[in-house]
Protein backbone atom coordinates (compact mmCIF):
# COMPACT_ATOMS: atom_id res chain seq x y z
CA UNK A 1 0.00 0.00 0.00
CA UNK A 2 0.89 3.47 -0.87
CA UNK A 3 1.77 6.07 2.18
CA UNK A 4 -1.05 8.01 1.03
CA UNK A 5 -4.01 4.75 0.65
CA UNK A 6 -2.34 4.22 4.12
CA UNK A 7 -3.38 7.80 5.05
CA UNK A 8 -7.04 7.55 3.61
CA UNK A 9 -7.87 4.61 5.27
CA UNK A 10 -6.96 5.22 8.57
CA UNK A 11 -8.68 8.17 8.72
CA UNK A 12 -11.73 6.55 6.86
CA UNK A 13 -11.46 4.09 9.74
CA UNK A 14 -10.78 5.78 12.98
CA UNK A 15 -11.09 9.71 12.73
CA UNK A 16 -14.86 9.77 13.06
CA UNK A 17 -14.60 7.55 16.55
CA UNK A 18 -11.08 9.64 17.56
CA UNK A 19 -13.59 12.83 17.36
CA UNK A 20 -16.58 11.91 18.55
CA UNK A 21 -15.03 10.32 21.85
CA UNK A 22 -12.86 13.82 21.85
CA UNK A 23 -15.71 15.99 21.46
CA UNK A 24 -18.31 14.32 24.05
CA UNK A 25 -15.73 13.86 26.81
CA UNK A 26 -14.79 17.21 26.72
CA UNK A 27 -17.68 18.58 26.88
CA UNK A 28 -18.35 15.80 30.17
CA UNK A 29 -14.60 16.66 31.57
CA UNK A 30 -15.58 20.44 31.15
CA UNK A 31 -18.85 20.44 32.94
CA UNK A 32 -17.85 17.88 35.56
CA UNK A 33 -14.39 20.07 35.98
CA UNK A 34 -16.48 23.48 36.58
CA UNK A 35 -19.01 21.50 39.08
CA UNK A 36 -16.36 19.77 40.94
CA UNK A 37 -14.30 22.57 40.97
CA UNK A 38 -17.08 25.32 42.24
CA UNK A 39 -18.41 22.72 44.55
CA UNK A 40 -14.95 22.27 45.88
CA UNK A 41 -15.09 26.13 46.98
CA UNK A 42 -18.66 25.65 48.41
CA UNK A 43 -19.92 26.70 52.11
CA UNK A 44 -21.46 23.40 52.41
CA UNK A 45 -18.81 20.60 53.20
CA UNK A 46 -20.94 17.84 52.44
CA UNK A 47 -20.43 19.26 48.74
CA UNK A 48 -16.63 19.93 49.27
CA UNK A 49 -16.22 16.08 50.54
CA UNK A 50 -17.82 14.76 47.51
CA UNK A 51 -16.09 16.62 45.29
CA UNK A 52 -12.78 16.05 46.98
CA UNK A 53 -13.51 12.31 46.92
CA UNK A 54 -14.19 12.14 43.16
CA UNK A 55 -11.03 14.57 42.28
CA UNK A 56 -8.95 12.33 44.62
CA UNK A 57 -10.48 9.05 43.16
CA UNK A 58 -10.27 9.49 39.79
CA UNK A 59 -6.69 11.70 39.49
CA UNK A 60 -4.97 9.17 41.71
CA UNK A 61 -6.06 6.14 39.38
CA UNK A 62 -4.47 5.66 36.04
CA UNK A 63 -7.38 6.61 32.99
CA UNK A 64 -6.23 3.14 30.99
CA UNK A 65 -7.06 1.15 34.49
CA UNK A 66 -10.48 2.99 34.66
CA UNK A 67 -11.10 2.13 31.02
CA UNK A 68 -10.94 -1.47 31.75
CA UNK A 69 -12.84 -1.41 35.21
CA UNK A 70 -15.69 0.25 33.53
CA UNK A 71 -15.49 -2.05 30.36
CA UNK A 72 -14.83 -5.41 31.50
CA UNK A 73 -15.51 -5.22 35.40
CA UNK A 74 -18.86 -2.99 35.98
CA UNK A 75 -20.53 -5.57 33.86
CA UNK A 76 -19.83 -8.61 36.46
CA UNK A 77 -21.94 -6.30 38.61
CA UNK A 78 -24.78 -6.10 36.32
CA UNK A 79 -24.03 -2.52 34.62
CA UNK A 80 -23.18 -2.85 30.76
CA UNK A 81 -22.08 0.27 28.58
CA UNK A 82 -21.43 0.16 25.08
CA UNK A 83 -17.85 0.89 24.37
CA UNK A 84 -18.10 4.21 23.18
CA UNK A 85 -20.34 5.13 26.14
CA UNK A 86 -17.78 3.78 28.36
CA UNK A 87 -15.02 6.06 26.53
CA UNK A 88 -16.50 9.31 26.82
CA UNK A 89 -17.61 8.33 30.71
CA UNK A 90 -14.01 7.60 31.63
CA UNK A 91 -12.11 9.86 29.51
CA UNK A 92 -14.95 12.62 30.92
CA UNK A 93 -14.34 11.69 34.33
CA UNK A 94 -10.92 11.44 34.29
CA UNK A 95 -10.12 14.98 32.89
CA UNK A 96 -13.02 16.35 34.79
CA UNK A 97 -10.69 15.46 37.79
CA UNK A 98 -7.54 17.60 36.62
CA UNK A 99 -9.99 20.19 35.01
CA UNK A 100 -11.77 20.70 38.56
CA UNK A 101 -8.49 21.44 40.07
CA UNK A 102 -7.37 23.99 37.47
CA UNK A 103 -11.31 25.70 37.92
CA UNK A 104 -10.81 25.91 41.43
CA UNK A 105 -7.57 27.56 41.44
CA UNK A 106 -7.96 29.91 38.64
CA UNK A 107 -10.99 30.66 40.93
CA UNK A 108 -8.68 31.23 44.14
CA UNK A 109 -6.42 32.98 42.42
CA UNK A 110 -8.85 36.26 42.16
CA UNK A 111 -8.07 38.20 44.72
CA UNK A 112 -10.20 38.44 48.27
CA UNK A 113 -10.86 42.20 47.06
CA UNK A 114 -13.63 41.22 44.08
CA UNK A 115 -15.37 39.33 46.36
CA UNK A 116 -15.60 42.43 48.95
CA UNK A 117 -16.40 45.14 46.40
CA UNK A 118 -19.51 42.72 45.10
CA UNK A 119 -20.31 42.72 48.77
CA UNK A 120 -19.79 46.73 48.85
CA UNK A 121 -22.57 46.73 45.79
CA UNK A 122 -24.79 44.62 47.51
CA UNK A 123 -24.37 41.49 44.64
CA UNK A 124 -25.33 38.18 45.83
CA UNK A 125 -22.68 35.71 46.43
CA UNK A 126 -23.93 34.13 43.26
CA UNK A 127 -24.29 37.28 41.10
CA UNK A 128 -20.05 38.16 42.21
CA UNK A 129 -19.85 34.62 41.01
CA UNK A 130 -21.47 35.17 37.76
CA UNK A 131 -20.78 38.32 36.98
CA UNK A 132 -17.15 39.12 38.27
CA UNK A 133 -15.29 36.19 39.54
CA UNK A 134 -15.54 33.45 37.23
CA UNK A 135 -14.73 35.73 33.69
CA UNK A 136 -11.76 36.40 35.38
CA UNK A 137 -11.02 33.04 36.88
CA UNK A 138 -11.61 31.88 33.04
CA UNK A 139 -9.30 33.92 31.81
CA UNK A 140 -6.76 32.10 33.97
CA UNK A 141 -8.06 28.82 33.60
CA UNK A 142 -8.43 29.06 29.65
CA UNK A 143 -4.48 28.01 28.89
CA UNK A 144 -4.28 24.69 31.31
CA UNK A 145 -8.04 24.28 30.11
CA UNK A 146 -6.22 23.87 26.45
CA UNK A 147 -3.30 22.00 27.35
CA UNK A 148 -6.08 19.40 28.86
CA UNK A 149 -7.73 19.88 25.69
CA UNK A 150 -5.01 18.91 23.73
CA UNK A 151 -3.85 15.93 26.32
CA UNK A 152 -7.39 14.56 26.22
CA UNK A 153 -7.01 13.73 22.85
CA UNK A 154 -4.24 11.83 22.96
CA UNK A 155 -5.70 9.93 25.74
CA UNK A 156 -8.48 8.76 23.45
CA UNK A 157 -5.94 6.47 22.22
CA UNK A 158 -6.82 4.02 24.92
CA UNK A 159 -9.79 3.79 23.88
CA UNK A 160 -8.74 1.47 21.33
CA UNK A 161 -7.72 -1.55 24.26
CA UNK A 162 -11.66 -1.53 24.59
CA UNK A 163 -12.95 -2.67 20.98
CA UNK A 164 -13.31 0.62 19.90
CA UNK A 165 -12.25 1.32 16.12
CA UNK A 166 -10.49 4.92 16.79
CA UNK A 167 -7.52 6.08 14.22
CA UNK A 168 -5.07 4.25 16.78
CA UNK A 169 -7.13 0.62 16.83
CA UNK A 170 -6.81 1.36 13.18
CA UNK A 171 -3.37 1.41 12.60
CA UNK A 172 -2.80 -1.81 14.87
CA UNK A 173 -4.85 -3.70 11.96
CA UNK A 174 -3.11 -1.76 9.76
CA UNK A 175 0.18 -2.74 11.15
CA UNK A 176 -0.52 -6.64 11.29
CA UNK A 177 -1.78 -6.76 7.69
CA UNK A 178 0.90 -4.53 6.04
CA UNK A 179 3.86 -4.46 8.43
CA UNK A 180 4.90 -1.01 6.72
CA UNK A 181 4.84 0.05 10.87
CA UNK A 182 7.27 3.16 9.89
CA UNK A 183 5.04 4.22 8.01
CA UNK A 184 1.75 3.78 9.55
CA UNK A 185 2.64 5.25 13.17
CA UNK A 186 4.55 8.21 11.57
CA UNK A 187 1.33 8.93 10.00
CA UNK A 188 -0.45 7.97 13.19
CA UNK A 189 1.41 10.86 14.75
CA UNK A 190 0.96 13.25 12.38
CA UNK A 191 -2.05 12.97 12.74
CA UNK A 192 -3.10 13.65 15.77
CA UNK A 193 -0.54 16.66 15.86
CA UNK A 194 -2.92 18.02 13.12
CA UNK A 195 -5.67 17.49 14.70
CA UNK A 196 -4.40 18.89 17.94
CA UNK A 197 -3.07 22.09 15.97
CA UNK A 198 -6.62 23.35 15.71
CA UNK A 199 -7.41 23.04 19.08
CA UNK A 200 -4.11 25.45 19.98
CA UNK A 201 -4.88 28.11 18.19
CA UNK A 202 -8.27 27.82 19.37
CA UNK A 203 -7.54 28.40 22.60
CA UNK A 204 -4.87 30.70 21.98
CA UNK A 205 -7.88 32.73 19.85
CA UNK A 206 -10.46 32.46 22.69
CA UNK A 207 -7.28 33.10 25.21
CA UNK A 208 -6.90 36.90 23.76
CA UNK A 209 -10.47 37.75 23.28
CA UNK A 210 -10.80 37.05 26.95
CA UNK A 211 -7.79 38.90 28.23
CA UNK A 212 -7.99 41.96 26.40
CA UNK A 213 -8.73 43.81 29.55
CA UNK A 214 -5.18 42.47 30.69
CA UNK A 215 -3.07 44.66 28.43
CA UNK B 1 -36.90 69.71 71.31
CA UNK B 2 -36.52 67.34 68.53
CA UNK B 3 -33.95 64.93 68.86
CA UNK B 4 -32.40 63.50 66.03
CA UNK B 5 -31.80 59.66 65.46
CA UNK B 6 -28.48 58.27 64.54
CA UNK B 7 -28.40 56.97 61.63
CA UNK B 8 -25.77 54.45 63.16
CA UNK B 9 -24.87 52.87 66.20
CA UNK B 10 -21.98 50.91 67.77
CA UNK B 11 -23.08 49.14 70.63
CA UNK B 12 -20.81 47.84 72.84
CA UNK B 13 -18.32 46.65 69.75
CA UNK B 14 -15.62 44.41 69.95
CA UNK B 15 -13.86 42.37 67.32
CA UNK B 16 -11.05 39.67 68.12
CA UNK B 17 -8.30 37.57 65.33
CA UNK B 18 -7.47 34.79 67.66
CA UNK B 19 -5.98 36.92 71.04
CA UNK B 20 -5.68 39.87 68.97
CA UNK B 21 -8.22 42.13 70.18
CA UNK B 22 -8.61 45.06 67.45
CA UNK B 23 -11.81 46.62 68.64
CA UNK B 24 -12.37 46.93 72.60
CA UNK B 25 -15.43 47.90 73.19
CA UNK B 26 -16.93 51.06 70.99
CA UNK B 27 -20.03 52.52 71.67
CA UNK B 28 -20.14 55.61 68.62
CA UNK B 29 -23.23 57.09 66.93
CA UNK B 30 -23.02 59.28 63.51
CA UNK B 31 -26.51 61.32 62.93
CA UNK B 32 -27.40 61.76 59.18
CA UNK B 33 -25.98 63.83 57.22
CA UNK B 34 -22.88 63.88 59.60
CA UNK B 35 -19.36 63.34 57.62
CA UNK B 36 -17.45 61.50 60.40
CA UNK B 37 -13.07 61.34 59.86
CA UNK B 38 -12.00 58.65 61.45
CA UNK B 39 -7.76 59.47 62.26
CA UNK B 40 -5.47 57.36 63.73
CA UNK B 41 -2.14 55.54 63.74
CA UNK B 42 -2.24 52.41 61.49
CA UNK B 43 -3.46 49.18 62.69
CA UNK B 44 -5.70 51.19 65.41
CA UNK B 45 -8.80 49.34 64.29
CA UNK B 46 -10.58 52.17 61.90
CA UNK B 47 -10.69 50.16 58.99
CA UNK B 48 -12.40 47.28 60.88
CA UNK B 49 -14.50 49.86 61.98
CA UNK B 50 -15.74 50.42 58.57
CA UNK B 51 -15.37 46.64 57.65
CA UNK B 52 -17.79 45.69 60.25
CA UNK B 53 -20.57 47.80 59.00
CA UNK B 54 -20.46 47.27 55.44
CA UNK B 55 -20.91 43.56 56.58
CA UNK B 56 -17.65 42.44 55.04
CA UNK B 57 -17.11 40.86 59.17
CA UNK B 58 -18.42 40.07 61.78
CA UNK B 59 -18.28 41.77 65.01
CA UNK B 60 -17.04 39.38 67.61
CA UNK B 61 -19.43 40.68 70.32
CA UNK B 62 -22.05 44.14 70.61
CA UNK B 63 -24.41 45.02 67.93
CA UNK B 64 -24.70 48.15 65.29
CA UNK B 65 -27.73 49.81 64.51
CA UNK B 66 -28.57 51.61 61.04
CA UNK B 67 -31.15 53.44 60.58
CA UNK B 68 -32.73 52.08 64.06
CA UNK B 69 -32.60 48.18 62.71
CA UNK B 70 -29.86 45.99 63.33
CA UNK B 71 -27.10 44.67 61.04
CA UNK B 72 -25.90 41.73 62.00
CA UNK B 73 -28.55 40.51 64.55
CA UNK B 74 -32.33 39.57 64.13
CA UNK B 75 -34.43 39.21 67.01
CA UNK B 76 -35.95 35.69 66.75
CA UNK B 77 -38.89 35.22 69.92
CA UNK B 78 -36.99 37.90 71.68
CA UNK B 79 -33.42 36.00 71.45
CA UNK B 80 -30.70 38.02 69.34
CA UNK B 81 -29.46 35.59 66.37
CA UNK B 82 -26.87 36.15 63.78
CA UNK B 83 -29.11 37.47 60.68
CA UNK B 84 -29.27 35.35 57.93
CA UNK B 85 -27.79 36.58 54.38
CA UNK B 86 -31.07 37.83 53.56
CA UNK B 87 -30.89 40.47 56.20
CA UNK B 88 -27.84 41.67 55.43
CA UNK B 89 -28.58 42.03 51.83
CA UNK B 90 -31.90 43.84 52.76
CA UNK B 91 -29.90 46.27 55.16
CA UNK B 92 -26.65 46.71 52.45
CA UNK B 93 -29.09 48.32 50.37
CA UNK B 94 -28.40 51.41 51.83
CA UNK B 95 -24.39 51.31 52.47
CA UNK B 96 -21.72 52.22 49.86
CA UNK B 97 -17.96 51.80 49.99
CA UNK B 98 -14.31 53.02 48.53
CA UNK B 99 -11.61 50.78 48.97
CA UNK B 100 -7.95 51.53 49.34
CA UNK B 101 -7.12 50.05 46.43
CA UNK B 102 -9.96 50.40 44.73
CA UNK B 103 -10.75 46.82 43.61
CA UNK B 104 -12.28 47.94 40.22
CA UNK B 105 -13.56 44.90 38.09
CA UNK B 106 -10.38 44.48 35.78
CA UNK B 107 -12.21 42.79 32.93
CA UNK B 108 -15.51 45.81 32.70
CA UNK B 109 -14.51 48.55 30.73
CA UNK B 110 -15.26 52.34 33.44
CA UNK B 111 -19.21 52.06 32.05
CA UNK B 112 -19.24 48.77 32.83
CA UNK B 113 -17.87 48.93 35.86
CA UNK B 114 -20.23 51.36 36.82
CA UNK B 115 -23.04 50.01 35.76
CA UNK B 116 -22.63 46.48 36.61
CA UNK B 117 -24.83 47.10 40.17
CA UNK B 118 -27.63 49.25 39.41
CA UNK B 119 -28.45 46.41 36.84
CA UNK B 120 -27.79 43.03 38.83
CA UNK B 121 -28.38 44.56 41.40
CA UNK B 122 -31.04 47.16 41.63
CA UNK B 123 -32.83 45.47 37.99
CA UNK B 124 -32.17 48.95 36.35
CA UNK B 125 -32.44 48.64 32.30
CA UNK B 126 -29.21 48.63 30.34
CA UNK B 127 -30.61 52.18 29.08
CA UNK B 128 -30.97 53.84 32.34
CA UNK B 129 -28.47 51.98 34.09
CA UNK B 130 -26.04 53.47 30.99
CA UNK B 131 -27.68 56.98 32.10
CA UNK B 132 -26.96 56.93 35.28
CA UNK B 133 -23.25 55.79 34.72
CA UNK B 134 -22.25 58.22 32.61
CA UNK B 135 -23.98 61.05 35.11
CA UNK B 136 -21.84 59.40 37.97
CA UNK B 137 -18.85 59.06 35.41
CA UNK B 138 -19.15 62.49 34.52
CA UNK B 139 -19.60 64.04 37.90
CA UNK B 140 -15.51 61.88 38.93
CA UNK B 141 -14.32 63.95 35.59
CA UNK B 142 -13.58 60.98 33.11
CA UNK B 143 -16.23 60.86 30.74
CA UNK B 144 -13.34 60.55 28.43
CA UNK B 145 -12.53 56.86 29.78
CA UNK B 146 -15.81 55.41 29.39
CA UNK B 147 -14.62 52.15 27.43
CA UNK B 148 -11.40 51.99 28.84
CA UNK B 149 -10.38 48.99 30.97
CA UNK B 150 -8.81 49.68 34.30
CA UNK B 151 -5.19 48.63 33.73
CA UNK B 152 -5.20 51.42 31.30
CA UNK B 153 -6.19 54.21 34.27
CA UNK B 154 -3.94 55.83 36.79
CA UNK B 155 -4.45 55.06 40.62
CA UNK B 156 -6.06 58.47 41.08
CA UNK B 157 -8.57 57.88 37.54
CA UNK B 158 -9.05 54.30 39.20
CA UNK B 159 -10.27 55.40 42.82
CA UNK B 160 -12.32 57.95 40.91
CA UNK B 161 -14.15 55.12 39.10
CA UNK B 162 -14.58 53.19 42.70
CA UNK B 163 -16.32 56.65 43.88
CA UNK B 164 -18.43 56.49 40.93
CA UNK B 165 -19.60 53.30 40.96
CA UNK B 166 -20.15 53.16 44.94
CA UNK B 167 -22.48 56.47 44.24
CA UNK B 168 -24.72 55.08 41.49
CA UNK B 169 -26.07 53.00 44.00
CA UNK B 170 -27.44 56.11 45.56
CA UNK B 171 -26.09 55.01 49.36
CA UNK B 172 -27.73 57.03 52.39
CA UNK B 173 -24.55 55.92 53.87
CA UNK B 174 -20.65 56.56 52.29
CA UNK B 175 -17.15 54.51 53.45
CA UNK B 176 -14.31 55.78 52.34
CA UNK B 177 -11.67 53.45 53.59
CA UNK B 178 -8.26 55.24 53.38
CA UNK B 179 -9.55 56.16 49.34
CA UNK B 180 -6.37 57.79 49.16
CA UNK B 181 -3.67 56.01 50.80
CA UNK B 182 -2.50 53.62 48.09
CA UNK B 183 -2.15 56.62 45.80
CA UNK B 184 1.31 58.37 44.37
CA UNK B 185 1.27 62.05 46.73
CA UNK B 186 0.70 63.72 43.06
CA UNK B 187 -2.73 62.07 42.58
CA UNK B 188 -4.41 62.53 45.93
CA UNK B 189 -5.51 65.87 44.73
CA UNK B 190 -8.09 64.71 42.27
CA UNK B 191 -9.56 61.82 44.46
CA UNK B 192 -9.95 64.47 47.28
CA UNK B 193 -11.74 67.39 45.32
CA UNK B 194 -13.93 64.32 43.81
CA UNK B 195 -14.77 63.64 47.95
CA UNK B 196 -15.07 67.24 48.42
CA UNK B 197 -17.21 67.97 45.96
CA UNK B 198 -19.85 64.95 46.96
CA UNK B 199 -19.05 65.46 51.10
CA UNK B 200 -20.00 69.73 50.91
CA UNK B 201 -20.69 70.65 47.54
CA UNK B 202 -22.77 68.77 45.59
CA UNK B 203 -26.18 67.23 45.55
CA UNK B 204 -25.42 64.32 47.95
CA UNK B 205 -24.57 66.87 50.72
CA UNK B 206 -27.37 64.70 52.84
CA UNK B 207 -25.27 61.64 52.67
CA UNK B 208 -23.99 60.14 55.68
CA UNK B 209 -19.88 59.96 55.31
CA UNK B 210 -17.41 57.83 57.77
CA UNK B 211 -14.06 58.64 56.39
CA UNK B 212 -10.75 57.30 57.29
CA UNK B 213 -7.55 59.12 56.29
CA UNK B 214 -4.56 60.10 57.07
CA UNK B 215 -5.08 63.85 55.30
CA UNK B 216 -5.52 66.28 58.29
CA UNK B 217 -5.93 69.07 56.34
CA UNK B 218 -8.80 67.53 54.28
CA UNK B 219 -10.23 65.90 57.27
CA UNK B 220 -10.69 69.23 59.02
CA UNK B 221 -11.26 70.60 55.85
CA UNK B 222 -15.02 68.63 55.32
CA UNK B 223 -15.65 66.63 58.55
CA UNK B 224 -18.21 67.83 61.04
CA UNK B 225 -16.69 66.11 63.57
CA UNK B 226 -13.14 64.35 63.96
CA UNK B 227 -12.91 60.99 65.67
CA UNK B 228 -9.26 60.17 67.25
CA UNK B 229 -8.81 56.10 67.03
CA UNK B 230 -6.57 54.28 69.10
CA UNK B 231 -5.65 51.01 70.25
CA UNK B 232 -8.76 49.34 69.71
CA UNK B 233 -10.75 52.31 71.41
CA UNK B 234 -11.92 55.92 70.95
CA UNK B 235 -9.45 58.17 72.90
CA UNK B 236 -10.82 61.60 71.72
CA UNK B 237 -13.43 63.46 69.47
CA UNK B 238 -14.69 66.77 68.75
CA UNK B 239 -15.49 69.02 66.09
CA UNK B 240 -12.39 69.95 63.87
CA UNK B 241 -11.31 72.91 65.17
CA UNK B 242 -11.51 71.68 68.84
CA UNK B 243 -9.42 68.49 68.02
CA UNK B 244 -6.50 69.81 65.80
CA UNK B 245 -5.82 73.11 67.61
CA UNK B 246 -6.47 71.92 71.19
CA UNK B 247 -6.27 68.09 71.79
CA UNK B 248 -6.33 66.98 75.22
CA UNK B 249 -5.35 63.45 75.49
CA UNK B 250 -1.43 62.97 75.29
CA UNK B 251 -1.98 60.67 72.36
CA UNK B 252 -3.76 62.66 70.27
CA UNK B 253 -0.90 65.26 70.93
CA UNK B 254 1.63 63.09 69.84
CA UNK B 255 -0.50 61.82 66.84
CA UNK B 256 -0.73 65.16 65.53
CA UNK B 257 2.76 66.29 65.81
CA UNK B 258 3.94 63.52 64.17
CA UNK B 259 1.91 64.96 61.26
CA UNK B 260 3.18 68.90 61.85
CA UNK B 261 6.70 68.45 61.27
Amino acid sequence: MSTFELLISLLKGGLKVTIIVTLFSTILAFILGFTAGLARLSKYKILRIISGMYVEVFRGTSLLVQLFWLYFALPLLGIKFSAIFTAILAIGLNFGAYCSEIVRSAVNSIPQGQTEACIALNMTSFQSMRRVIIPQAFATMLPNLGNQLIELLKSTSLVSMITLADLTYHANILNSSTFETTKIYSLLLIIYFVISLPLTYGIKMLERRLSVWRV
Amino acid sequence: MITIKPIIRYNKITKAYGDLKVLKGIDFEIYPGEKVALIGPSGSGKTTLARLLMTLEEPSSGTIEVEGKLLWHEKINGKLVRAKEKHLHEMRKDIGMVFQHFYLFPHMTVLNNVMEAPITVLGMSKKEAKKQAELMIKKVGLIDKLNIYPVQLSGGQKQRVAIARALVMKPKIMLFDEPTSALDPELVGEVLDVIKEIAVEGNDTDMTMLLITHEMDFAREIADRIVFFDEGVIVEQGSPDELFDNPKTPRLQTFLSRFNS
